[in-house]
């Protein structure tokens, strides 16, 4: 077989190198601002991406004007000066206010700078792919062992301990870096540092950000640019990072070499998917070392988690109860099929928010990828329809177990952890499910899905399948609310509030949470179920980071602190997307500036924000 | 009677070695006290017994068990109650329904999942915060307390779990002087009463000699002297560990210092 010739292995370990040390420039600059910032930039993966299209974009203008290789390494760090001024920006104008937010806000609000850009790239740019030019001097392939290799690729190999021994020299040898060393350390260092404290941070933005742009930049010649680089980067940005140790320098470029060796080498066990090898490689290192190579315990944010704190029962919550259902039961007598199909994915993703304040708003458990469980309840519905034939009666069901053994499963794996780490790994494992789905065409469709999952004739027709729909949701919601009222549900927030008392008074926090887990798992495979049938098909896109933040945002938008909040929450976001993005093209940077404005300006979420003005009045 | 044995414990923190050697016993009913400069090595000693920590080397027996590798959870079986240097309650909930928790979890009901949590075991919830006089604020959120009331509801939550031995990390900080006495001589009574083990530390050297029946003196780490509080004011070398602040050991006269 091929592998065993030397000439190959030699290209695939080289080739490894090269994409390890891209890799490590991008990571590096994310795992500084995390150290000092302890903000997990979600933007990191855009500031790449614009990194990629200013260079694909200015270094040929500048070649036109006098060709040569300096000319295009100058475009290359113009392009990277460019984009560190962009993370100046984003420091001064939103970074710098959620400092002290909680981290899932934080991670919700940078998140909305993925969108925002995502639109703006194309308004910019354009929605073509650019492909930069080659560099000069380095267009002729050398011959390694017999075999061609681009020699681009050899600077590239270069390009990452160069890289790493700048930020060294920087970090110790400046006064800067010894602040931003300082700062990684002892997070209560930074508060008595007073006016030098913005300084600091807008500083480590703007080198973060640097380096994100030149990671983005040197890429031109090998790849063009283009509009899915952002998440592709951040996914493995993060793994970098989360391996290595959140913070940590050196472990970021030991992280990057045995995940670029594992990338080159990987593709001969797994030929299609060496996500899934880089992912399981994560999952592994965390189980062991719950931070990574280098990170330590204290580093990660201990920002408080915020959630539901007790309140007296609602007097007349048996007659709003009944009004609630009253109306969902009534409501197909005055709509049409558009808002009865609507109405139907309203409750559906109502369901699948409900599901995840288990985990966030109960047990303080920040999961970044709840789509995992709503996918595998879609898909093992479909894949009990295609494969076996059978009824719908019976495939929801057999989706919600799937979801509940998945969420067991991922849950086994990430109790363990805490914080920012726990929403790397939840991460981590929606996307290999992703992957899977993706790339195992044979099985489940790959890109195309699984069409043809009607449900059974007594359920099908707009009117039957919403009121089924609605049935389960409420019934599936007064369940988990019982539970959450249940010593189950107090003993979740129990941990959440303190975890040493909970230990101190014998609860077993790891093993609650691992339940919360495959319930919440259920709760949201019931709902991926129903959604399936709804649409008649399955795609890869449940499985998504999108699908992820969509829920996260029903919880932000209702209001994490209370408990009807996400089914609020669900209708606002749906309905909105239903009304504004038939209008516009600019839909995402619409949501993102939404979702930075909520973080921003109500953080307690609709339903949160009511209350509070209603307990003010009375 | 010999209700908690601790012998030879150690541990070290990278360079800093913050228990070294530490051995004593406490026995039912009785209230030793560990004292000793910020530092010094209390808290560590205390997550040692408590199980929040793993010591290095040595033993750690609760009535003649080896508990040393037990868990935290495994301890509050064993009937172990600890309060914290930092106060730990749940903040989103109730003064009562943090007794409630703690209750709920003595009867191995933590995972219920049908009966509100709130209805479980109120009325003796909220006896056990009127016992340290906090009956009023049962429906009080914990975050809306005093940190002096916060303290003392963590009190009563570590009673709920009706212990053998009560670890109290500071357990006055934050009350006002005169709450402070009446706090520990509660603490003493119910100990009295229950044969309950109390191992504390405190700052305020009233409480200290007002209320341990004996007193251990740590210095980085280690016991420089033990014995009734009269004998360790007497020390030398204590003295000497509170250098500069000699005073600190003498008991205070008419009104104390705000
Ligand atoms: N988790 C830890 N990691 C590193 N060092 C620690 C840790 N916990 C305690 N130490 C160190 O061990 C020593 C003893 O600390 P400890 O908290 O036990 O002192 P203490 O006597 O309780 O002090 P205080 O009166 O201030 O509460 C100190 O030097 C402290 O810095
Ligand atoms: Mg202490």
């Amino acid at each position: 077989m091929l592998a065993l010739d030397p000439a190959f292995l030699a290209v695939q370990a080289l080739s490894g190198l090269s994409s390890a040390s891209s890799l490590f420039i991008t990571a590096c600059g994310l795992t500084i601002v995390f150290g000092v910032t302890r903000i997990v930039n979600f933007a990191h993966g855009s500031l790449y991406m614009i990194g990629a299209y200013t260079a694909a974009t200015l270094v040929p203008r500048l070649l036109e004007l006098s060709f040569g290789p300096v000319t295009f390494w100058a475009g290359i760090l113009a392009s990277a000066i460019i984009v560190g001024l962009i993370g100046v920006i984003i420091e001064v104008l939103l970074l710098r206010r959620i400092y002290g937010a909680p981290e899932l806000f934080q991670l919700l609000a940078t998140f909305g700078i993925v969108l925002v850009v995502q639109d703006l790239v194309v308004q910019v740019f354009g929605p073509q792919d650019i492909l930069g030019p080659r560099a000069p001097g380095l267009r002729a392939p050398v011959e390694i062992l017999g075999r061609r290799f681009p020699s681009y690729e050899l600077v590239l190999i270069a390009a990452g301990p160069i890289v790493l021994g700048l930020v060294w020299l920087l970090l110790r040898k400046t006064r800067f870096g010894v602040l931003v060393r300082a700062a990684t350390q002892d997070r209560d260092m930074v508060a008595s540092l007073g006016v030098n404290q913005a300084l600091l941070f807008t500083g480590t933005l703007f080198l973060g950000a640097f380096l994100a742009g030149l990671g983005g930049a040197l890429q031109i010649p090998r790849v063009s640019a283009n509009t899915g680089m952002d998440l592709s980067i951040i996914a493995e940005a993060f793994v970098v990072t989360v391996v290595g140790g959140m913070g940590s320098v050196p472990g970021a470029f030991l992280a990057a070499l045995i995940i670029g060796q594992l990338q080159a080498f990987g593709i001969l066990i797994f030929p299609k998917s060496t996500l899934v090898v880089v992912f399981l490689l994560m999952a592994v290192v965390l189980a062991i070392r719950p931070h990574g190579f280098f990170g330590r315990a204290e580093i990660v944010g201990g920002t408080h988690a915020v959630g539901i704190a007790s309140r007296s029962p609602l007097p007349g919550r048996h007659f709003i109860l009944l009004v609630v259902i009253a109306v969902l039961a009534a409501f197909p007598l005055v709509a049409d099929a558009y808002l009865l199909k609507v109405a139907t994915e309203i409750l559906i993703f109502a369901l699948f928010a409900f599901s995840l304040q288990l985990l966030i708003g109960v047990g303080g458990v920040v999961s970044f990828g709840h789509a995992a469980f709503f996918g595998l309840g879609a898909y093992g519905a479909a894949l009990a329809v295609k494969w076996y034939g059978v009824s719908m009666e019976a495939a929801l069901p057999l989706g919600l177990a799937l979801a509940a053994l998945g969420a067991g499963l991922v849950g086994a794996f990430v109790v363990r952890l805490s914080g920012i780490y726990l929403a790397m790994m939840t991460l981590a494992a929606a996307q290999i499910l992703y992957a899977v789905a993706f790339q195992w065409v044979e099985v489940t469709g790959g890109d195309n899905g699984i069409v043809g999952v009607w449900p059974s004739s007594w359920a099908s027709g707009p009117i039957p399948y919403y009121l089924l729909t609605a049935a389960l949701t409420v019934v599936a919601v007064l369940l988990l609310k019982r539970i959450i009222d249940a010593p189950f549900g107090y003993s979740l927030r129990a941990a959440r509030d303190s975890e040493s008392r909970a230990e101190a008074i014998g609860l077993k926090v790891r093993q609650h949470r691992w339940l919360a887990f495959m319930i919440a798992g259920a709760a949201a495979g019931l709902a991926g179920g129903i959604y399936a049938f709804s649409r008649g098909s399955v795609d890869p896109s449940l499985l998504g980071i999108s699908t992820s933040v969509d829920a996260l945002t029903m919880l932000l938008l209702g209001g994490i602190q209370t408990m009807m909040g996400p089914l609020v929450g669900a209708a606002a976001l749906h309905g909105l997307r239903d009304w504004i993005m038939p209008l516009t093209p600019l839909w995402r940077l619409l949501l993102g500036l939404s979702i930075i404005a909520m973080v921003l300006i109500f953080p307690r979420g609709l339903v949160g924000t009511v209350r509070d003005w209603w307990g003010a009045r009375t | 009677m010999t209700l908690l044995a601790v012998n030879g414990l150690h541990k070290s923190f990278g360079g800093v070695v913050a228990a070294r050697d530490v051995s004593f016993t406490v026995a039912r009913g009785e209230m030793l006290a560990i004292i000793g400069p910020n530092g010094a090595g209390k808290s560590t000693v205390f997550n040692m017994v408590g199980g929040q920590l793993r010591p290095d080397r040595g033993q750690v027996l609760l009535d003649g068990q080896d508990i040393t590798h037990a868990s935290p959870q495994k301890r509050f079986r064993r009937g172990v109650g600890r309060t914290f240097q930092v106060a730990q309650t749940f903040l989103s909930m109730s003064a009562a329904e943090n007794v409630q928790m703690a209750l709920i979890s003595c009867n191995r009901q933590s995972n219920g999942f049908w009966a509100p949590a709130r209805e479980r075991h109120r009325d003796k919830a909220v006896g056990l915060l009127s016992r340290v006089g906090m009956a009023e604020a049962a429906d009080t959120p914990c975050s809306a307390l005093a940190y002096g009331d916060v303290k003392r509801v963590e009190l009563a939550i570590a009673l709920a779990g009706q212990p053998k031995l009560l670890l109290m990390d500071e357990p006055t900080a934050g009350m006002a002087p005169r709450e402070r006495a009446a706090l520990m001589d509660l603490t003493g009574s119910i100990a009295e009463a229950q044969g309950i083990g109390v191992l504390f530390t405190e700052h305020d050297m009233d409480v200290v000699f007002g209320h341990a029946a004996r007193v251990l003196v740590l210095l980085r780490g280690q016991i420089i002297a033990a014995g009734a509080p009269d004998e360790v004011r007497q020390d030398e070398q204590v003295k000497r560990a509170y250098l500069g602040d000699a005073r600190a050991l003498e008991p205070l006269r008419g009104g104390s210092p705000a």
